[in-house]
């Protein structure tokens, strides 16, 4: 996208006060709930016309978010659930809280909205426990949504009620898994669920629950309002809408940027972002938290965000939240932290995982200090293969892959701080 | 002996009002454990066997969950605590820098707290501000971002006379600077 510039964002609009449910109200908010409870809507026809948009999850699955709705069983009279997930706390992903911060009331109409369209009793919003300032946004947000009647029962007059409620976490990267999450909100140790049964079936207390991410939510009243066919025409085409960008790390102008997806990547740091800081040249690119495997710097020349091209570059879409690194950077010292994250985060359920990551953190750490041979690495390499696909959760993987890509993309600045053989070779 | 902690009336009214919003009494767990810290600075074991008690929960359950979670304090802290980010991004803008200057400031260690029960240090796990790093984290509350030495002074200058910093908004890049 040439005239990057002339985009207007849609998802965290320039108005101020956007937050304020009068000025939301005032500047077309809670249309398009009120379009989608009008009789012209069924909540099945909302279902296809999200499936239709594919919007694809941006907590990092990239899974269609009206085909995760289509999951939900046939409404038995029970309570069903919605549990919208903003526990962020993916390394490099800062985007979800601009959304609290900023559009709190688009997030709310979004779930409402998704809500109706899966018969939904009780939404909750879940978000980490360190935000606690969003965490409070967001009480103000639904109260207001709750006394304008967009909430609660009987709404804007239909036959449609729901309940719609915060709860937080209290520091726990583990619990931005969705099945770790519904534990947590359960009131327990965030220990992620063997699947299936899948949340659709067995979600929160046994019933049927969608989750879904807060961008994600926040997507669907611009769906609704401008149609599918409007959202599925932006950005790349087999990963289409707005997203946010959270671009952080060594450049001029790290933060949240609102953009189609499918963008350069290069342009997003060149220009967007700023261009590196200090005229430093770029060494390494984490896409999309630090789960994401690494791409070199020299490798960047026509890969765009978005799920496709990244995949053919060797990476993934992930939260789109982009780590930028310059030539100076110790990438030692880097997948070393990365992998002490993983090590802190895990569980501790399955073994592949929970030793699985501290062997890596202590082999980075040994290498990091000088101490490693060249062999550690072909260890660290077989590690990740013995991690990988072996655990109930995702995390194993999460940790796997920066540690085997960042090796081998940057084989040589790994080999460099091993310690010489000593080994005869013949 | 008794329990030592008692909850005050208002903190049992919105122990009633965070269970109305669930179908059981269990995911009170996490939502109490928060008002018992914010109430007590902290949950060690008699704090969690009143949140136990409270609830109607077993002691070990609760005990579980505060032990899983990290922002829980299951001994005193500091009156301050200092969580200091040094997650990727953070670590990439020089948020260890930032640790150890504060370590050196305070002569204390990470994991430590100060003499007079006033600061106490952590290095943690990303806190989800990226764009803002380095950053920091005060006493699971307010964010402090784009950390320098010079702002690290004001904070701690701040925090020693009882003020915290206030609520920081960081803007979009793309929204027109408005004053």
């Amino acid at each position: 996208m040439s005239d990057w510039k002339s985009y207007t964002p849609v998802l965290i609009p320039d108005i101020p006060n956007l937050h304020e449910i009068n000025v939301y109200v005032k500047n077309g908010g809670y249309e398009s709930l009120k379009k989608v409870l009008s009789k012209d809507w069924t909540p099945e026809s909302v279902v296809n016309e999200v499936k239709a948009a594919n919007i694809r999850g941006r907590g990092g699955a990239g899974f269609n978010a009206g085909l995760k709705w289509s999951f939900m069983p046939k409404p038995d009279g029970g309570p069903r659930y919605l549990a919208c997930n903003g526990d962020e706390s993916e390394p490099g992903t800062f985007k979800d809280r601009k959304i609290f911060e900023y559009n709190p009331h688009l997030f709310i109409e979004g779930a409402l909205i998704a809500a109706y369209a899966m018969q939904v009793t009780t939404i909750y919003v879940y978000i980490r426990g360190e935000y606690r300032s969003w965490i409070l946004m967001m009480e103000k947000a639904l109260k207001d949504a709750y006394e304008k009647g967009f909430i609660g029962k009987n709404i804007l007059g239909s036959d449609f009620s729901v309940e719609f409620h915060v709860t937080g976490g209290a520091g726990a990267y583990i619990c931005g898994e969705e099945t770790s999450m519904l534990e947590s909100l359960e009131g327990k140790r965030g220990y992620p669920r063997v699947k299936p049964p899948f949340p659709a079936q067995k979600g929160l207390w046994g019933r049927p629950t969608t989750i879904n991410n807060i961008e994600t939510l926040a997507c669907v009243p611009l769906v609704i309002e401008r149609g599918a066919d409007w959202f599925s025409g932006v950005g790349a085409p087999t990963h289409p809408g707005p997203v946010l960008y959270g671009i952080s790390g060594h450049v001029n102008r790290p933060g949240v940027y609102e953009l189609p997806t499918g963008m350069p990547v290069l342009q997003l740091i060149d220009e967007v972002a700023g261009g590196m800081r200090n005229g430093k040249k770029l060494k390494g690119l984490i896409p999309g938290g630090s789960s994401t495997p690494i791409l070199r710097g020299d490798s960047l020349e026509g890969v765009n965000m978005d799920a496709d091209s990244l995949r053919e570059a060797g990476s993934m879409m992930g939260t789109a939240g982009m780590i930028v690194m310059d030539e100076d950077t110790d990438m030692v010292e880097m997948l070393w932290r990365i992998a002490y994250f993983y090590h802190h985060e895990s569980c501790g359920q399955c073994t592949p995982c929970r030793e699985g990551t501290g062997w890596l953190e202590k082999i980075l750490l040994k290498i990091k200090n000088g101490e490693g041979e060249i062999r550690d690495l072909d260890l660290l390499l077989d590690l990740t293969t013995q991690m990988e696909g072996r655990t109930i959760c995702a995390l194993a993987d999460a940790a796997a892959w920066p540690v085997r890509h960042t090796i081998n993309r940057f084989r040589d600045e790994f080999e460099a701080r091993c310690k010489q053989s000593t080994f005869a070779l013949a | 002996m008794a329990n030592q902690y008692e909850f005050t009336p208002e903190d049992l009214q919105e122990i009633e009002d965070i269970k109305s919003k669930f179908p059981e009494v269990m995911p009170a767990t996490l939502p109490t454990l928060w008002v018992a810290q914010r109430r007590f600075g902290h949950v060690e074991p008699d704090v969690q066997e009143l949140v136990a008690n409270t609830l109607g929960l077993p002691f070990s359950h609760v005990h579980g969950v505060a032990t899983f979670y990290t922002q829980y304090y299951k001994e005193k802290k500091g009156k301050y605590v200092l969580d200091v980010c040094t997650t990727t991004s953070c670590q990439l803008c020089g948020g260890y820098d930032m640790l150890h200057y504060l370590e050196k400031k305070l002569g204390i260690k990470k994991g430590e707290t100060t003499d007079d029960g006033l600061f106490s240090i952590q290095s943690v796990e990303c806190l989800g501000a990226c764009g803002y790093a380095p950053m920091m984290q005060i006493t699971n509350d307010i964010y402090v971002n784009n950390l320098t030495e010079e702002k690290l002074d004001e904070v701690i200058k701040s925090l020693k006379a009882g003020k915290m910093p206030e609520f920081e908004s960081v803007g979009m890049p793309q929204h027109t600077e408005r004053s």
